[in-house]
């Protein structure tokens, strides 16, 4: 048998694509990416059309969509996170259907069931054999983790891996494994590494951030959550990272060995791992070159897909077991909602990624957010979007003060026990708005540009252009 | 109860809508060294702005205006004095004489905004050679004078040395104020620790302002002002022994006792007065005796 075939065209045309279907990439390349745009090149030259562009994620990099939307080649798009500029073309509404947002775990989730079926999927794949057998861990290219390509490869209809590192067969440590695989192709650069991982993530020297990251870690530590076996996960922005760090302290003169760090991993939990205050670190996405270099040479340090990572329909998904999860958000409302989606103008600037998943699935949430960004109250009366639930957070941590959705009593208990700045959602937003004013209402436009859908399959909200 | 003082640059906006958020017992809006010369008139309105409309949750306000042999001081002063802040910082203060000349103005100014004469209180900044020898003279030169403050930058300069983190330098100066100061009456606060990203620097050296008898220490950045706080304030030991002090002399005056020992120690007037002192501070904080029962 030989998989291995000389183009993407090549591979494009025996894996029968045809007008009308859906094609599925992974974002683990991100802004460095070259695999989509290579792709859906070839698909243009092909003349096929009125395709579905199911991606895990879409970033700037992959602007050249907008001409083949343009072009009728690609006439519906999914995704669980779309980059500002990308965000702001889709918000003029150049699509005749709306976007399907959808979780990082919903993503999987609905592929699986095949609700959302997926005719061919290219793998962007660091390092592959001949066979398929394939992995992000090795080679220029290396971006660690694949946990969002595993449900493309094992429920699409034809899987093509596209490497810039070909190896002999069989490969070792690979990740997705060759019985998935239709074909594979061998080309000169899957991706920029520049854009793939950052050299490092950097904690925030910003103080308000500091302030915000000083008081989620006391939030953490009030919590009860903070002993043996806790769980945690975080992003990669400054006052998240800062806030891990002053966790980390915490736990060190505590004492305390948490069970793992989950999620997309920076070098930051890293550390953590090494210095003991995990004893695993389960990773679905890697964020920068330590992280990338720990996944490949430290056992504990392990890979999981997206379906286990977050499916609402797995047996069991690691969310469930996640103590505690640090968030951010563009907006919050009183109700507690969390707008990921969109900016205060209504332009899609994101997506909820593994927000309502991880908000769902902890024992704690929390939002760490400004109480104002430039002129803007981050608080308000209504997000513009929602994408992701109030019931699903527990607190929102801001520099002028902690506010505890109400329906979590015994967390706000223990916090003001524990003598935090505890303030009502609702006095925080007048408070805020003594500061910047009461922004006007936007007019918002009749087209719905985008809807979200929760991870267990109801829509959300809905985006609507921007006028 | 000010442990900890937070310089916020007067003509940067960011920093002074969020300045109640640090922490700090108190807030110095900086007109002087954080502001150039072309911006002064512009970071006054903005301070002058902030301090009307800010809420700062009892945060102290604090103004350091421009010293005396500038231009800009008497404006800072007429643009400022009227918002009330609890005490103006005086730079470069070299003699009584100088506060005087602060003071006979600020009294002015209070006039002419119908503010009960002396409402505004004055901390001199020491931070000259002069300064220091003249301290005791300018602390208890006015009844406006609250505090003293130690400036090591313009000190060091002009003693002519390096300014080390170790301080070996000012440890002369930093002694001399606080006898000055409490010699006066007033509190004393130490000079700000500069290296911002040295954690355990800050640590060390405001450890040793507060083992000097510093009532406080300054800080030019947000990141400090935890640790200042918690340098600050009494331990939890230090107040369950104050308490337990407290709780002796209540026995020995119940017993007719004129004196009474602790651990094998004698309970004496300076004792109880810095037990009270402990315990009016834990109060102030809001922290409480150690249950016994825990």
């Amino acid at each position: 048998m030989n998989k291995l075939v000389n183009s993407i065209r090549e591979a494009i045309v025996l894996s029968g694509l045809k007008d009308g279907m859906t094609v599925s990439f992974h974002h683990h390349l991100r802004n460095g990416d070259y695999v989509l745009n290579m792709v859906m090149e070839e698909i243009s030259n092909l003349g096929i059309k009125d395709l579905t562009v199911n991606a895990s994620s879409l970033f700037d990099v992959h602007t050249p969509l907008i001409t083949h939307i343009e072009n009728n080649v690609v006439t519906g798009v999914g995704a669980d996170y779309i980059s500002a500029n990308l965000g702001r073309a889709f918000s003029k509404g150049i699509l005749a259907r709306p976007i399907e947002f959808r979780t990082h775990g919903g993503r999987p989730s609905d592929i699986a069931s095949g609700k959302t079926p997926i005719d061919v999927a290219f793998i962007a794949a660091p390092t592959a054999d001949a066979m398929g057998n394939c992995s992000g861990k090795y080679g220029k290219s290396a971006c660690g983790s694949l946990g969002y390509a595993y449900a493309d490869a094992m429920f699409a209809k034809k899987t093509v891996v596209i490497t810039d590192n070909l190896v002999p067969y069989p490969m070792q440590d690979w990740s997705i494994s060759e019985d998935y695989i239709d074909y594979v192709v061998s080309v000169d650069a899957i991706g920029d590494p520049k854009g793939i991982v950052s050299g490092t993530t950097r904690i925030t020297r910003d103080p308000v951030g500091l302030v915000m990251a000083s008081h989620a870690a006391k939030v953490i530590e009030a919590s009860g959550l903070l002993k043996d076996g806790f769980s945690f996960q975080t992003g990669a922005g400054g006052a998240s990272l800062a806030a891990a760090k002053f966790l980390k302290d915490i736990m060190l003169q505590k004492g305390i060995v948490g069970s793992f760090g989950l999620g997309g991993i920076t070098g930051y939990m890293v550390d953590m791992l090494k210095a003991g205050c995990f004893r695993n670190l389960m990773d679905v996405q890697c964020f920068d070159l330590t992280a990338v270099e720990s996944i490949k040479s430290d056992p504990r340090h392990k890979e999981i897909s997206a379906m286990q990572y977050a499916s609402p329909n797995s047996k069991s998904a690691a969310v469930d077991s996640l103590d505690v999860v640090i968030l951010g958000a563009t907006e919050i409302d009183t109700d507690f909602n969390v707008n990921v989606h969109t900016d205060s103008n209504g332009y899609i600037m994101g997506g909820s990624g593994g927000h309502s998943d991880t908000a769902a699935g902890s024992k704690l949430s929390m939002i760490i957010a400004p109480m104002f960004r430039a002129r803007l109250p981050i608080v308000t009366d209504r997000v513009t979007c929602i994408s992701t639930p109030g019931k699903d957070i527990d607190v929102l941590v801001t520099q002028g003060g902690i506010a505890v959705n109400p329906k979590n009593k015994e967390l706000k208990e223990r916090l003001l026990k524990a003598k935090l700045p505890i303030i009502d959602i609702s006095e925080l937003k007048e408070k805020t708005e003594q500061i910047t004013g009461k922004p006007q209402t936007l007019p918002k436009g009749d087209k719905v540009v985008a809807e979200v859908i929760g991870r267990e399959g109801d829509v959300l909200d809905r985006i609507y252009n921007v006028l | 109860m000010r442990r900890s003082m937070l310089f916020l640059p007067g003509n940067n906006p960011n920093m002074l809508i969020n300045g109640n958020c640090f922490g700090a017992d108190a807030v110095i809006f900086d007109l002087e060294d954080a502001v150039s010369p072309q911006e002064k008139d512009a970071a006054r309105i903005l301070v002058r702005n902030t301090m009307r409309y800010m809420d700062f949750n009892g945060c102290e306000m604090i103004v350091r205006i421009n010293s005396i042999d500038t231009d800009y001081w008497k404006k800072d002063l007429d643009s400022l004095l009227p918002e009330k802040p609890a005490i103006i910082l005086l730079p470069k203060t070299c003699t009584p004489e100088d506060v005087l000349l602060a003071d006979e103005y600020m009294t002015q100014v209070e006039g002419k905004c119908g503010i009960e004469k002396g409402t505004v209180g004055l901390m001199p900044l020491i931070e000259t050679a002069l300064g220091v020898e003249n301290s005791y003279r300018i602390a208890s030169c006015s009844n406006r004078v609250k505090a003293l403050f130690l400036g090591a930058e313009d000190l060091t300069a002009d003693l002519q040395c390096k300014r080390t983190k170790e301080g070996r330098e000012i440890e002369y100066a930093r002694t001399r104020l606080v006898v000055a100061a409490r010699a006066a009456g007033v509190d004393v606060y130490d000079t700000p620790f500069t290296d911002v990203n040295d954690d355990a620097g800050i640590v060390e050296d405001a450890k040793t302002a507060k083992e000097l008898g510093f009532t406080g220490k300054a800080s030019i950045s947000p990141r400090h002002v935890e640790t200042i706080n918690a340098v600050f304030s009494p331990t939890q030991a230090e107040i369950d022994y104050a308490y337990e002090v407290m709780g002796a002399i209540t026995l020995a005056k119940q017993m007719g006792k004129g004196a009474i020992s602790l651990h094998g120690k004698m309970i004496d007037a300076p004792i109880v007065a810095r037990a009270e002192r402990t315990i009016s501070m834990a109060e102030a904080l809001g922290l409480d005796r150690r249950d016994i029962n825990e």
